[in-house]
């Protein structure tokens, strides 16, 4: 395993944003838990025993503070919380809640250590405690990061427990009957003669009380709903057309707004004449926003038609205008200067190969856009006393703040209505949507303003995955591979994203080299340096960040050098992996497979391993030649999450991460020409479309020790094992991506 | 202008030009039909003109001929389709936000091809996007949906 020697001049991601100069407060902020948003407007007879619950007299209420982006979360969430309340499933509510410190993440900035997730030593479980602690002061309410889960599984059960003890003890305080001889069942206290008294009938009771702490979790053996399948509390609105999303609300009196910016991200408007905008139906007025103007209409499309006809003079793009200037940019990069950080120097990479025969290769990996189906959009109404958004977001706190920001407003008199999202992959990270729409409330207090972008221009203004080149070689000797010495140029996504927040990030950035220098194979000689491309377009967080240019770069090289070596891409991986539950995911998927089995002449297969976000992933891919082109038949996934808490949910995220991860390979990419991106809608930027799937096969296994979610992971290994299966076809090595620039596919 | 959508008679007062989709949306409030490109990419706009899948954002309203049903009009939460509950049962939506289209497109295959084979639901299917990657399971809705229909 790589150690890591440098470990004062670590930055952290989030913790050193937040407060420069390290980790410094006292033990008591530490200590002290963040109020209870709920307990600040309750009312005569509702009960709140921690931020997460609410019972009166009426209902039960569930918080579930992780925005819903079709992850499923908001089930996952109450699913923990009502396996120890024991409440009959969907017989409570749920909210997504208010913004508050009470909800800070508890796993996010654990995964900002610059520690390997299989590394469990004291300095790396530290430097996960001190990272807490910033992100518990703070209060970063957050989701990303496939972090959910793992913030989620051992707090929301231990919030349901409290709840369910406390309102044993105001059933014991009621009936005489003491708190050991009482049941709970179906959102009720049972007493031992049979008789249920209804949680909402003691809520008034309950909130006399003072909650009860330190109630043992439940074996899992004995959960009634947590491991097995679950009917998802959305799935009947969003299976009938009547699930709301931010897009979908209206408010009275509201106007809509569509806006035009300049499609050099971030440069300024120099000027424009609305007078045709103006004169086109349904158009109310014209108002400009930082970066270009906003049409106010009385639908939708007279915005988004208005828009388009605003005529505008753009300043230029502070980063190159052409293409082929981003990609000269990365291959200067692979200097000493531009070193960002060693990751790993395992053994003596350089005696390696000398001593073996090398393979060298180049990967190319593009800006890919986001691009959910729901178009950003935020629905903003400004008055002299507060701030109210409705949209759906991924950080509800910093939303508050840059808010606040535009229209002057305390932090504390945003308030936000979080709303299920049309899908993000990381999105609706980013505020820069927000900002326009409160710059354009500001403009009419008073007036509720719901702005929608066109989807031209959210491709346009899209803040892409960053772009990165990889440079590698590797050694083999004896049928083996002995080394690899890998590197990776990009920018750096954290700065970028989180310089649009106001902040700036000291220190390197180990989403550079994500998926390259994490895998946790026991190579005996093993080198992975990130190198920071600077001065390029603004990128921004694309579901798995960087393990996807990182994840390609390494198992493909990887790949190579196996072949090169003559032996068994799966036996080879399983040999240089000692790492328990990564091991046991690479025989999985092999077993899943058949692998080795005898294939149609026609038919071929890949196979790859890439961590993220602490999961270990390995998929392989069956492709067959057809004469319309190659065809994507089958994909085996194995992952290990530590938990499968809802298996149909499980198995649904890894195929659509699959899906999402094999469409964008194939034939997306952002490229820029005069400063703006060329690729304006799905036509030209199409991601996988059904007659493309394959059938794929998930098995979620159990050994890992900690809980992990699956939003992400399945993604970053789908691209190298597609490509690795392709060679082993055609034998044609495909090193950049999207791949049909190069192939034809079905 | 007139329309007619799920059996209710409207007028509306707008551009001839306007979309069919954004009178659903903003006009008449009916926002399962959703935008999602504008441009006959992504079919999360699906609606039935006379029983037959169509883009509504490539319908200008002073074109329409035709009685427009959308996903609320096709079932209820308490009353569905078969192929809503076909959904349902396998679970598919992951966001949802293209599962009205994918639903109106699913309903008016069955309609003409109640024993469909995969090829033929990814002739049909195909021009419906789903960022979230639920095909394989919209696949096995429609061959469960199919089943269900036929058993009457």
């Amino acid at each position: 395993m790589g150690k890591l020697k440098t470990f004062t001049r670590r930055a952290f991601l989030v913790g050193s944003a937040t407060i420069a100069g390290g980790v410094a407060f006292g033990t008591y902020l530490v200590k002290r838990d963040p109020d209870n948003p709920l307990a600040v407007s309750l009312a005569e007879g509702e009960a709140t025993f921690n931020p997460w619950v609410l019972i009166d007299a009426e209902r039960i209420t569930l918080i579930a503070p992780h925005g819903d982006s079709g992850q499923g979360v908001l089930s996952t969430q109450a699913a923990l919380i009502a396996e120890e309340m024991d409440l009959g499933w969907g017989d409570f509510e749920v909210s997504f809640g208010v913004p508050s410190g009470a909800y800070w993440n508890r796993a996010l900035a654990a995964d900002g250590v610059p520690f390997m997730p299989t590394d469990e030593s004291f300095a790396a479980n530290t430097a996960r405690s001190a990272m807490n602690s910033v992100a518990k002061v703070v209060g970063i309410q957050g989701t990303g990061g496939s972090s959910s889960m793992p913030d989620s599984y051992v707090k929301l059960r231990e919030a349901g427990a409290m709840a369910r003890e406390t309102l044993k003890l105001a059933a014991s305080q009621r009936s005489g009957v003491p708190v050991a001889e009482l049941g709970t069942q179906a959102g009720a206290v049972v007493l031992p003669d049979g008789t249920s008294i209804p949680y909402t009938d003691l809520a008034a009771e309950a909130s006399t009380l003072e909650p009860v702490e330190g109630t043992a979790l439940r074996d899992l053996s004995s959960w009634t709903l947590l491991g097995a399948p679950m009917e998802r509390l959305d799935i009947v609105a969003k299976s009938t057309g009547t699930q709301d999303y931010g897009i979908d609300l209206v408010v009275d009196g509201m106007v809509h707004a569509s806006v035009c910016l300049n499609p050099a991200k971030g440069a300024p408007l120099i000027g424009y004449d609305a007078e045709d905008a103006l004169a086109m139906p349904g158009v109310q007025k014209v108002v400009e926003v930082t970066g270009g103007v906003a049409v106010i209409a009385s639908n939708t499309w007279y915005a988004i038609q208005g828009a388009m006809a605003v005529d505008c003079q753009w300043g230029e793009a502070d980063y190159p205008a052409e293409q082929a200037d981003h990609w000269a940019a990365l291959e200067a990069a692979f200097t000493e200067d531009a070193l960002d950080q060693e990751w790993r120097n395992d053994g003596d990479v350089e005696a390696a190969l000398d001593a073996g025969d090398v393979i060298e290769a180049e990967y190319r990996m593009p800006y890919v856009a986001h691009q959910p189906l729901e178009p950003l959009n935020a629905i903003v109404r400004v008055t002299d006393a507060q701030v109210e958004v409705w949209t759906g977001h991924q950080l509800p706190r910093f939303l508050q703040q840059v808010v606040a920001g535009v229209t002057g407003h305390d932090t504390d008199d945003v308030i936000f209505h979080n709303q299920f999202m049309g899908g993000s992959f990381g999105h609706r990270l980013e505020f820069e949507h927000l900002k326009q729409a409160a710059e354009i409330a500001n403009q009419m207090r008073g007036t509720p303003v719901k702005l929608t972008y066109s989807r031209e221009e959210d491709f346009s203004q899209d803040f892409t995955r960053h772009i990165a080149m990889g440079r590698g070689r590797a050694s083999v000797s004896g049928g083996q591979v002995t080394g690899i010495d890998l590197g990776v140029a990009s920018p750096s996504v954290v700065a970028s994203q989180m310089s649009r927040m106001g902040l700036s990030v000291p220190g390197p950035d180990s989403q550079i080299v994500a998926g390259a220098w994490n895998n946790p194979y026991s190579l005996p000689n093993y080198r992975m340096r990130g190198y920071r491309a600077e001065g390029l377009a603004p990128t921004s967080s694309w579901r798995a960040v960087g393990a996807n240019n990182g994840g390609f770069a390494f198992d493909c090289l990887l790949d190579e050098a196996i072949h090169a070596a003559g032996a068994d891409p799966l036996a080879e991986r399983i040999r240089l992996m000692e790492h328990d539950v990564s091991r046991k995911v690479l025989e999985a998927v092999g077993e899943m497979s058949s692998w080795g089995g005898e294939l149609p002449a026609n038919r071929a297969r890949g196979i790859a391993f890439v961590e993220s976000f602490g999961v270990p992933v390995a998929e392989v891919v069956e492709v067959e030649q057809t004469d319309a082109g190659i065809a994507i038949r089958d994909v085996w996934v194995a992952c290990d999450v530590g938990r499968v808490l809802d298996p149909v949910n499980f198995e649904n995220l890894v195929q659509g991460g699959v899906i999402f991860g094999l469409g964008h390979a194939i034939n997306c990419e952002i490229t820029y020409a005069g400063g703006r991106a060329e690729q304006s809608n799905y036509h030209a930027h199409e991601g996988m479309r059904m007659y493309q799937t394959p059938a794929i096969h998930v098995r979620g296994l159990e050994n890992g020790e900690h809980v992990r979610g699956i939003g992400e992971p399945p993604t970053p290994c789908a691209p190298p094992a597609l490509a690795n299966a392709i060679f082993a076809l055609t034998g044609q090595r495909l090193r950049e991506m999207p791949f049909n620039k190069f192939i034809d596919f079905v | 202008m007139k329309l007619t959508v799920n059996d209710t008679e409207h007028e509306v007062d707008v551009d001839p030009a306007m979309p069919l989709l954004w009178v659903l949306r903003d006009e008449l409030g009916i926002t399962g039909p959703k935008y999602g490109c504008g441009i006959a990419q992504c079919g999360a706009c699906t609606v039935h003109i006379d029983g037959q899948a169509v883009r509504s954002c490539q319908v200008a309203i002073g074109d329409l001929v035709g009685d427009v049903t959308t996903i609320e009009g096709l079932g209820t939460p308490d009353l569905r389709h078969a192929v809503q509950e076909a959904w349902i049962e396998g679970q598919v939506a992951q966001c949802g936000y293209c599962q009205s289209g994918q639903i109106m497109q699913a309903a008016s295959l069955l309609e003409t091809n109640p024993a469909p084979t995969d090829d033929d639901i990814d002739r049909a299917m195909s021009g419906n996007l789903c960022r979230c990657g639920t095909y394989p399971r919209i696949r096995a809705a429609i061959h469960s949906a199919a089943a269900k229909l036929q058993e009457g």
